[in-house]
């Protein structure tokens, strides 16, 4: 890793709680949500189980710090994408569990109206874009909303997540190389969690050190601990600053986890990895390092961070609840929306 | 009127849209300061400047899903494929991204964009190069598929693609960017969803779209001599397929030989032959005859080049068939 912890090199601009750059509140605040994309995910995998979620269902439990951190760098008209392995991403950007959860269900209340379903999740509202269920098919896509951005001078910035095994994939390449050709202000996340599917990255990827693959390409680059909350903000803080300044773009590799399995189809453990290996990675656990840098600081006590998880907790049953009663789309929307309406063409 | 080539047509339709809405730019290889590889964007680059006429790199995958995020986001993008042997590196990005975007969003995310370029064989150019893929693109629902025979109507659907909300697969064809035709001067659109009757006949219909057209058109003069009277029904656009026209016309010869480039398999044929017994069977006084490219890639081979592709000979035979002369 060449960054842990808060980097001493960049400069906050909040008010700073003695040794942390940030506030007690908005530590709390991105304490919870690490606790809502938890909780949201636990819940959704009870659902599937039940059956009550269908098709592929992709977690992100363990990657959380990843979602949140970087989202809390973003301002509300960047552009945001990802792989199908983007529950986390898509609440962290600020879509409500209802509107995730009832999509998961496949009800027309869903913030895809029921049609997306877990991979293809996208509300414009909050430019979270999708949802994309081709690895590295959204990689491309991010690179043509920067594009965009700086082909209308709107000073926005584009970031697109996707997983280290869409590193090997040629879009990836394509699109970083045209997007550092033509300086464009995109934001690239590998979301490394060691496994594409079942293969380690050792059995699919040449040189490990994926960021190194930006240098290919003359782009700005680095390796950031994904589960440390404040190394991904400040990772993605320079490259969002990197990209509105001077519109170029960066690759940020962020280290992390899952650790349940690739779907909902797929063991935690045991074909292609052991259980003491998915116990270690618990050990540095997002949702404790953050709680115990709150602690140190005095920010919080373990009845408080309690009551934090207990109204996380009452906020996706009912998203679950307002999910199960939620109505199926009408029969009818089967046809609508494959093209745009009648005398738009 | 004015007497344009296919090639200049396209040109000004590209010019005008351009300057009629800055969010539409050109991109693609060789686009821009080689004016076009086949010199469709001549002097664009120059007018527009080079954040609206955009050379790429050689990575069609790429730029086509550069195309299809701006176009998420409100740019309406036309990106040049040097022909569309080569799009198959980015059909991934048409049908997986392009076509599904609307739909998978629940309705909130368009693709407005245009993917444009040659589409099947020129002369000689063998297997790789001369292919013919409507047939493909038609088959996915999100997607347009347009492919004009003439200058006016290459001018004309290249701007209603361009003002199009829908990604457009919009094919053309290297042995027709130098056909002249007459083009109506000043503005113009011609609607994606219509066929035409390029020549009007009593005794059988030739449906025929792209370079069939004017083989088809040759076959009709030379069935006239003989005293057969062929209409001929271009398509120009494959989806949404105009069958309203082409059953019309069937219902009142009665006959129908349907031609395209493309391979005879689950072709863009079988469509109109498809449509035609639903719909016409009654109508009918022989079966639908289709001609094709042979079914094999293409040799490079003069002769055997020739022989594979659909000519008016094949054309008049096919009629004769169905008209029982033979």
């Amino acid at each position: 890793m060449s960054r842990s912890a808060p980097s001493k090199k960049t400069r906050s601009k909040k008010a700073k709680t003695s040794g942390l750059k940030a506030t007690a509140d908005e530590c709390r605040a991105w304490y919870r949500q690490l606790c809502l994309l938890r909780r949201f995910e636990e819940q959704a995998a009870e659902a599937y189980s039940l059956g009550k979620i269908g098709g592929f269902c992709h977690l992100y439990i363990g990657q959380e710090a990843v979602a949140v951190g970087s989202m809390a760098a973003l301002r509300e008209d960047d552009y945001v994408l990802s792989s199908y392995r983007e529950h986390g991403l898509a609440l962290a950007r600020g879509m409500s569990a209802k509107s995730i959860m009832a999509e998961l269900f496949g009800k027309a209340a869903g913030c895809s109206g029921g049609k997306g379903g877990s991979m293809h999740l996208f509300d414009a509202s909050v430019n979270f874009l999708g949802g994309h269920g081709i690895v590295g098919g959204q990689i491309p896509l991010g690179t043509g909303m920067a594009f965009a951005a700086k082909y209308r001078r709107s000073n926005q910035v584009s970031v697109t997540f996707f997983g280290e095994a869409a590193a090997n994939i040629g879009s990836f390449h394509e699109s970083l190389n045209m997007a550092s050709l033509w300086k464009l202000p995109a934001v690239y996340v590998i979301e490394n969690n060691g496994y594409g599917m079942g293969t380690a990255i050792a059995r699919a990827t040449a040189n490990m050190d994926l960021f190194h693959r930006a240098y290919s390409y003359d782009m700005e680059a680095e390796a950031v601990d994904g589960q440390d909350l404040f190394a991904v903000r400040e990772a993605m803080d320079r490259a969002v600053q990197r990209a509105r300044s001077t519109s170029e773009p960066s690759l940020l590799e962020m280290r992390t986890y899952r650790y349940v399995g690739h779907s909902m189809s797929d063991a935690a453990h045991g074909t292609y990895r052991t259980k003491e290996e998915v116990e270690t990675y618990r050990q540095r656990d997002p949702i404790n390092v953050l709680a115990d840098t709150m602690k140190q600081h005095d920010l919080i006590d373990d009845d408080g961070l309690k009551a934090i998880d207990d109204e996380v907790k009452a906020e996706v049953a009912d998203a679950v609840s307002f999910a199960e009663q939620a109505p199926d789309p009408e029969p009818d929307a089967l046809y609508t929306d494959v093209y745009a309406e009648e005398g738009r063409c | 009127m004015l007497t344009l080539t296919y090639r200049d047509a396209l040109n000004e339709a590209l010019r005008e849209e351009m300057q009629r809405d800055e969010r539409v730019f050109l991109m693609g290889e060789e686009v821009a300061e080689y004016d076009g590889a086949y010199k469709v964007s001549r002097g664009l680059l120059k007018e527009f400047g080079p954040m609206r006429v955009v050379d790429t790199p050689i990575a069609e995958l790429g730029f086509t899903g550069i195309g299809v995020g701006a176009a998420m986001v409100g740019l309406r993008p036309v990106i040049e494929v040097m022909t569309w042997n080569f799009a198959l590196l980015a059909i991934d990005q048409i049908v997986n991204s392009a076509a599904k975007m609307r739909y998978m969003s629940g309705g909130q995310v368009g693709v407005p964009m245009v993917i444009r370029g040659p589409n099947g064989a020129a002369l000689q150019l063998a297997a790789q190069h001369s292919q013919a893929f409507e047939a493909w693109y038609a088959h996915v629902p999100g997607l347009k598929v347009v492919m004009p025979a003439t200058p006016a109507d290459a001018k004309g659907l290249l701007k209603s693609a361009i003002r199009c909300d829908d990604p457009v697969v919009f094919m053309e064809g290297e042995m027709l960017y130098n056909l002249k035709g007459e083009v109506p001067s000043g503005e113009f659109t011609i609607p994606i969803g219509s066929a035409d009757v390029k020549r009007e006949g009593a005794d059988v219909t030739i449906v025929c779209h792209s370079k069939t057209v004017n083989p088809a058109l040759k076959a009709a003069d030379q069935l006239d001599a003989e005293g057969i009277s062929a209409e001929v029904i271009d398509l120009r656009t494959i989806r949404p397929l105009d069958t309203e026209t082409i059953l019309r016309s069937v219902s009142k010869t009665n006959r129908c030989v349907v031609a395209e480039e493309g391979w005879p398999f689950a072709g863009v044929g079988a469509q109109v032959v498809d449509e035609i017994q639903r719909h016409a069977f009654d109508a009918l006084d022989a079966p639908v005859i289709r001609v094709t490219s042979a079914d094999v890639p293409m040799p490079y081979n003069k002769r055997l080049e020739k022989s594979a592709k659909v000519d008016p000979p094949k054309l008049i035979a096919a009629v004769k068939r169905v008209l029982y002369l033979e």
